[in-house]
């Protein structure tokens, strides 16, 4: 199964205070480095404090979206960065979450939706509509990377 | 699942077996670097695993848990060669441990025992591949040491009774203490060979998921993650080795295409047909860069068996559409893989792909002649995939009556329930056609 780790941004990597934070990286760098030689990182990135980020909401009739510029006021719904695992359980996402070098940060587990868990909830042609529009940018990303 | 030593609590025995498939692998091999013994190493590893399996449900989960074991299974093996008064030299040797007797009642205290880990762990993975074992035997022995699945996981995951693959794991770890199998990275001559022994397991391994279909059991299916993970730590710890980083890149590049395989009911649908949106894009892109690593690790040397067929697989998988396919380059690669490993099955996979391929020597009649020209290899005698590929290539020759035939005999010579359906429905298809 894959889990995703969603690491919750803090004040303090808010406010993208990177050169004072050389040991945290450090540590991190070395935790990653854990996390591929058992096999079980499959991405993993870190994002850039919310000034630099935007938002859209939605309005509830489907009529357009307005767009909200960063920062945003709470640090803990907030993205920090991410990783993607695959492990054997649930248990065992937790047990090498428990190694990561985190201090006074909440750190969130879930797990990835499979195919199978649409098998006969979605009509047919939703689900492989979707599958090929999520096919389409991905391919698009492949001759990039 | 680790029902084999299910006397812990409950609500904690989740917790243990994660930690166990964590940390076994690095404890059982740094127990065998000292110790010297594979099979002891794992008795040894089992007994922290009981010890844990008792004391956590009361005590937590430790800190760190790893370091846990690794105190819990040292102190067994000293008390155990203190006690067997037999075993004079080894009592020597761990004399000088002996003097100390404070550094070993101190749970957290590691000693050596980190220092070499990485290396440790490559060792274990050479010695439970060692050629001096059957195949069976070194992916059981792989499985159980280094994935850190039970005996009942094993078992389940290649459909034998319990007993059968215990006392095939016990075999196993007998023969490498009887051929004194040292307990080290081959070097020299030897590495090339051992090595090679080893991706072989791992694809097997990841093989068996493989050919699993979707409606048979969960553990099957996941010797495929598990034979992923395998080769991803075997690239991490061997990362000068272009064919783990090529056979990482071919496993994921294969697995991508799991969810497109069955249709509904499970009927098998073949590559080309398959919708190429539901291929799992994060496999793609992560094994594409595995052979963007083994392209980079192999200097000047020539691509081997794994890094040419994950080429092969990355032709299909940077394909949009199945009429995007480069076959050109399919027949190079394939061309190339026949040099380094001749075999008749890879004939007729390069026949398939001349057939496909608009080059000017290229096409049906091209293919077809390679086809007849394999018809009397006794390799390929009772192979469905042959009167499948000659049907197919008949068929587009516009030859339908045979290519009906060719299907038929196909559908006749496969085991396989879906596959069959899937030649008997082409059968069908050619005889309706003008």
């Amino acid at each position: 199964m894959r889990v995703m780790v969603l690491v919750h941004a803090t004040e303090d990597s808010e406010q993208g205070n990177y050169a004072g934070r050389v040991g945290e990286f450090e540590a991190m760098g070395k935790y990653n480095e854990e996390l591929v030689k058992a096999g079980v990182m499959l991405a993993g990135e870190g994002i850039e404090p919310s000034s630099g980020g935007k938002r859209l909401e939605f309005a509830a009739d489907g009529g357009g979206s307005r767009v909200i510029d960063g920062p945003f006021a709470e640090a803990k719904e907030i993205i920090g960065g991410f990783w993607i695992w695959q492990v054997s359980s649930m248990e065992e996402a937790v047990e090498w979450l428990r190694r990561a070098p985190f201090r006074g940060q909440t750190v969130e587990l879930r797990r990835i939706l499979e195919p199978a868990d649409f098998a006969g909830l979605l009509p047919p042609e939703v689900m492989e509509n979707e599958a090929r529009l999520r096919a389409q940018a991905a391919a698009a990303t492949d001759t990039e990377g | 699942m680790l029902s084999g030593q299910s006397s812990g609590h409950p609500s904690v025995q989740p917790a243990v077996e994660a930690v166990w498939r964590i940390e076994s692998a690095r404890l059982i091999a740094a127990l065998a670097r000292v110790t010297g013994d594979v099979g002891l190493a794992e008795d040894l590893a089992q007994d922290a695993l009981v010890a844990a399996l008792e004391q956590w449900p009361s005590d937590g989960v430790p800190g760190n848990p790893g370091a846990w074991l690794t105190a819990v299974a040292r102190r067994r093996y000293i008390d155990g060669v203190r006690r067997a008064v037999a075993f004079e030299r080894k009592v020597e040797e761990l004399g000088r441990a002996a003097a100390r007797p404070a550094e070993y009642e101190d749970p957290m205290d590691e000693i050596e025992f980190d220092t070499h880990v990485e290396d440790d762990v490559l060792r274990l993975i050479f010695t439970a591949c060692h050629p001096v074992l059957p195949r069976d035997g070194r992916v059981a022995l792989t499985l159980k040491l280094v994935g850190g699945l039970s005996t009942e996981q094993v078992a389940r995951a290649f459909l034998v009774p319990v007993p059968t693959m215990a006392a095939r794991i016990t075999r196993a770890k007998k023969a490498l203490a009887a051929a004194k199998v040292p307990f080290e990275v081959p070097v020299g001559a030897e590495l090339n060979p051992r090595f090679a022994s080893v991706l072989e397991v791992v694809y097997l391994i990841f093989n068996e998921g493989y050919a699993a279909t979707s409606g048979e059991s969960w553990y099957r299916a996941e010797l495929c993650d598990e034979a992923m993970r395998l080769g991803r730590m075997l690239s991490a710890l061997a990362p000068d080795e272009p064919e783990a980083h090529g056979l990482v890149a071919l496993m994921e590049i294969q697995a991508s295409r799991i969810p497109a395989r069955a249709g509904p009911g499970g009927a098998l649908i073949t590559l080309l047909e398959q919708d190429r949106g539901r291929w799992n894009r994060l496999l793609i892109t992560h094994g594409l860069a595995a052979l963007a690593r083994a392209e980079r690790s192999r200097h000047a040397r020539a691509a081997g068996p794994y890094v040419l067929q994950a080429e092969l697989a990355a032709c299909h998988a940077r394909a949009f559409a199945a009429a995007d396919t480069d076959w050109t380059r399919i027949v190079v690669l394939y061309e190339a893989l026949a040099r380094l490993t001749p075999s008749p099955v890879i004939e007729l996979n390069r026949a398939v792909a001349v057939s496909m391929s608009d080059g000017p020597a290229d096409g049906p009649a091209a293919a077809l002649a390679i086809v007849d020209s394999l018809a009397d290899d006794p390799a390929l005698r009772g192979y469905h995939l042959l009167p499948a590929v000659r049907a197919d290539l008949l068929a587009r020759l516009g030859r339908p009556a045979q290519a009906r035939a060719e299907f038929e005999r196909a559908a006749a010579l496969t085991a396989n329930d879906s596959e069959r359906a899937h030649l008997l429905r082409r059968a069908a298809a050619v005889n309706s056609a003008p």
